[in-house]
């Protein structure tokens, strides 16, 4: 089979992507903002009543152990998988075409697979004040035994639809739509100002 | 006013989009009952009190959602998923 050559993907926050540390970090850096860039964003829906077979496809072909339950997920560095909707998930790779590795697997009788890898930019805040930059955006508990380690949230920020991960006790990555994703990084900069932020 | 999602838990009113009254009941496409039309276009019950609603958590999970919410207090008294028909039991 012939290689599949896929278009360099070029980043919507590179005019405002300023690596280096900025605003108040005299006292030392306290949140990292970074641009993961995963080359596989993917949403996975099922039918009503397939959510069960749609989960072991996810664990089968990702090898997560992706937990049942309202915004259960699991995140393992390279890879991702969470729910943010009832039945819906996102598959996050760090390879592009991943969205190769359901074929065949979701039929038509079990759901549907949207490979949203350019239309989708990936964000992570990291740090001790990550908590507190993500409360100042949205109205949800970031604590970790209402957010626990894995899990996704839905929400959004001034209209700017969020799906978030806690990808670690103080890490999450924000899912937002690409061409937003200038607007928010510089609200999310502008947070941040004030506990000082690196950009890596 | 927050609203409990099944789904994704207690969430600000601003996150959810009003769907309408859900004590609507829809003829099937095909009926020519211009009463049953007229009824389910412009009749509401209008409570002051526990009220049937549909609910969308637009800013969210994007369910649709039943909800039963007390037009004078603003309390929300029960959600649930939609699905499987958005008719609530009567409460008003």
């Amino acid at each position: 089979m012939a290689e599949q050559h896929l278009p360099e993907r070029q980043s919507p926050l590179e005019p405002e992507y300023h690596p280096g540390s900025h605003g108040n970090f005299e006292h030392g850096v306290d949140v990292i903002l970074s641009e993961t860039r995963p080359g596989s964003i993917l949403q996975l829906a099922a039918w009503p009543g397939e959510e069960k077979r749609l989960i072991e496809i996810i664990r089968n072909v990702t090898g997560l152990a992706l937990p049942d339950g309202a915004g259960g997920g699991v995140s393992s560095g390279a890879r991702a998988a969470f729910g943010f909707a009832p039945g819906k998930f996102t598959v996050v790779d760090e390879a592009e075409g991943f969205a190769q590795a359901f074929a065949g697997a979701i039929t038509p009788a079990i759901g549907t697979l949207t490979d949203l890898s350019h239309g989708r930019t990936a964000i992570r805040i990291a740090g001790p004040k990550a908590e507190w930059v993500m409360a100042k955006f949205f109205a949800i508990d970031f604590a970790l035994p209402a957010f626990p380690l894995g899990a996704g949230r839905s929400t959004n920020h001034h209209d700017i639809f969020a799906q978030i991960q806690r990808s670690g006790a103080d890490q999450f990555d924000i899912y937002v739509f690409r061409s937003f994703a200038r607007s928010f990084w510089k609200a999310l900069c502008h947070a941040s100002e004030e506990v000082g932020y690196e950009v890596q | 006013m927050l609203i409990t999602c099944p789904y994704c838990g207690p969430r600000d009113v601003i996150e959810f989009t009003y769907q309408g009254d859900g004590n609507r009941e829809r003829p099937q496409p095909a009926s020519q009952n211009l009463d049953a039309w007229n009824a389910y276009v412009y009749d509401r019950l209008n409570p002051a009190g526990d009220h049937n609603e549909i609910w969308q958590h637009s800013g969210g999970c994007r369910s649709h959602l039943r909800v039963v919410r007390n037009t004078v207090t603003h309390e929300i008294l029960s959600t649930s998923f939609a699905r499987g028909g958005h008719k609530t039991e009567s409460r008003s």
